[in-house]
């Protein structure tokens, strides 16, 4: 039995028997195609690193982050409008993608008929599919005239006395291009809320509804907080895919290295102004300022995911136990 | 001993009457009649797939949960035909509770707020404190969890587990309670103390228990009904199914011939 087991490619190597050849090619195969992936981030993170060492040497760390001008010319490089401009874009996506998401979920695995569950998960699928350029013209030349003439008039007669809603309405700007996040992030979270929803053990909804709790009753106490911490973690993967959108986000925000409270101002993100000056960049300066900016990228999106996966894993754990 | 089916004398507290039931094409139960007395201990005996846990969750209509199945018949809590348009099936399982095969508390919530769960949901008067301490005493839970209310249910062992969904079953104050198989997770000493405990709870509610295990049947039951092939095959006083059976069916399982 347990020479047996030994063969087996699952089993602990043992330094005493010679393993086949073929398992030991496997083997430093998948080893290699691991370690891949860890050389290649790493070289990444080095890569970004050097090449923004220049700028954080000239302009002192504290002041490229908290910096609010940006000027290639006279050599002003601040990356705060740009750091607000991609939270500000990316909270505005959460917020309206994240309540349709969870309700699309909710509707899918537990009151819907099962019949519509195939047609709405395949429209789901192409929203993910399409390419950002194609969100980018469609915000263009529909979403940013709609929400000019219909969204912001609207916003401003009912919230206009917050700051966030004041001011001209020109249609391209944090509104626009939070909204179009809003939809190009809204698969990514409804596909992990659905399997976080599907994973909540059916045991529990039945030991709801045998209390006499009704159809809404049992998502609330039975499937909601069991799945809160699953629907953290789907929200922090759109939340990671909100800030690194570039095309989309890029032809509807407006491109103004400004910070501006109000939804309505145009601004611009981290990774527009990397896409958009890359190529024009002539000062050594400027091209390093831009990498700087894609390092401060990397921080948040990578801090965001990891703080998602560590998210998801603990909600599994959970339910493990409780099934 | 006589002959008589049903030697004991109460009242009966759900009439099901020729009970058909299907899950897609599988005829699970098939014209099934029984009596369930009013505060007594029924059981349902029988080999996998027999149907006696279809038949229990026809009683407070879970079966409906799976799209595919139904159920033909008459069910009659107190006269009433439970399987009519005119019964809501959330009103039924106030009064119709359920234990399962597994411990299912909810995870996220406090061993208190497990408890008055259903009573909440129901909207029900009086003291919260009051109704937590009740119910988990009469679930023989209290002097182990009373000190530690607030917390999280996972950390109580599966007979305590079980213990706090019998709690929490009887916040709501039901009249009748089904468990189906409810110590087949359960070691054998935290069993034996599920099975004292459904001794003290017959005196207050009517309860049908699924089981697989013969001798518990024989232990907490008043009656027992053997199913086999989603039919009934015999029913009766317990003493007279385990010792005297009138089916060569029901002998042979409870000698252990098959099963």
């Amino acid at each position: 039995m347990a020479a047996s087991l030994a063969r087996l490619p699952t089993a602990a190597p043992s330094p005493r028997r010679s393993r086949r050849a073929g398992d030991r090619l496997w083997s430093v195969g998948l080893v290699a195609a691991g370690g891949a992936i860890l050389l290649v981030a790493g070289l990444v993170i080095l890569v970004l690193g050097r090449a923004a060492a220049p700028a954080f040497h000239a302009l002192g760390v504290g002041r490229f982050l908290a910096g609010q001008d940006w000027d290639p010319v006279s050599g002003a490089f601040g990356a705060l409008p740009f750091i607000y401009g991609t939270l500000v874009t990316s909270a505005v996506a959460i917020l309206v993608a994240l309540p349709v998401a969870v309700g699309l979920s909710l509707f899918l695995a537990e009151m819907g008929p099962p019949r519509l569950r195939p047609p709405v998960a395949f429209a789901i699928e192409t929203l993910a599919s399409i390419p950002s350029v194609i969100y980018g013209l469609w915000g263009l030349f529909v979403l940013v005239p709609w929400v000019r003439t219909t969204v912001e008039p609207l916003l401003g007669r009912l919230l206009g006395w917050l700051p966030l809603f004041t001011g001209p309405r020109i249609g391209l700007g944090y509104l626009s291009a939070g909204l179009i996040l809003a939809v190009m992030i809204l698969p990514t979270i409804a596909a992990v809320t659905q399997e976080v929803l599907r994973s909540i053990p059916p045991a529990l909804k039945e030991g709801a509804l045998a209390l006499g709790a009704t159809r809404w009753e049992m998502i609330r106490i039975a499937v909601l907080p069991t799945a809160r911490a699953g629907i953290l973690g789907a929200t922090l993967l759109g939340l990671g895919r909100a800030l690194g959108e570039t095309m989309a986000v890029t032809m509807v925000i407006g491109n103004a290295p400004e910070i501006h409270a109000s939804l309505f101002a145009a601004g611009y993100s981290l990774p527009a102004v990397i896409a958009n000056e890359f190529a024009e960049a002539t000062s050594p300066l400027h091209l390093s300022a831009l990498a700087a900016l894609a390092l401060v990228l990397l921080g948040v999106t990578l801090v965001l995911n990891s703080a998602a996966r560590v998210l998801v894993l603990l909600t599994s754990r959970r339910l493990g136990e409780a099934s | 001993m006589s002959a008589a089916p049903q030697a004991s004398p109460t009242a009966t507290k759900i009439s099901v009457e020729r009970l058909d039931a299907w899950y897609g094409a599988t005829h699970a139960v098939r014209g099934v009649s029984l009596e369930i007395p009013d505060r007594a201990v029924t059981a349902l005996i029988g080999p996998s797939g027999c149907g006696k846990s279809t038949f229990l969750r026809c009683l407070n209509r879970m079966h409906e949960l799976l799209p595919s199945a139904r159920a033909e018949g008459r069910v009659l809590l107190d006269g009433e035909d439970l399987l009519s348009g005119e019964v809501d099936p959330v009103d039924l399982r106030r009064r119709v509770g359920m234990v399962f095969q597994r411990p299912n508390p909810f995870p996220t919530l406090s061993i208190r707020d497990n408890v008055i769960a259903g009573f909440k949901l129901n909207g029900m008067r009086g003291g919260r404190a009051e109704t937590v301490e009740r119910c988990l005493r009469q679930a023989a839970l209290w002097d182990e969890v009373k000190d530690r209310l607030g917390a999280s249910p996972l950390s109580l062992s599966g007979g305590q587990q079980q213990r706090l969904c019998i709690a929490r079953a009887l916040a709501v104050e039901p009249e009748v309670l089904l468990m189906d198989e409810p110590a087949s997770a359960l070691d054998p000493i935290a069993t034996a103390r599920l099975e004292e405990l459904i001794h003290e709870l017959k005196e207050r509610y009517t309860i049908v228990l699924v089981t697989h295990n013969l001798q518990q049947a024989a232990r907490t039951s008043d009656q027992t009904a053997f199913f086999y092939m989603g039919e009934l095959a015999e029913a009766g006083r317990t003493e007279q199914i385990f010792t005297n059976p009138r089916e060569r069916r029901t002998e042979d399982y409870v000698t252990g011939k098959f099963g």
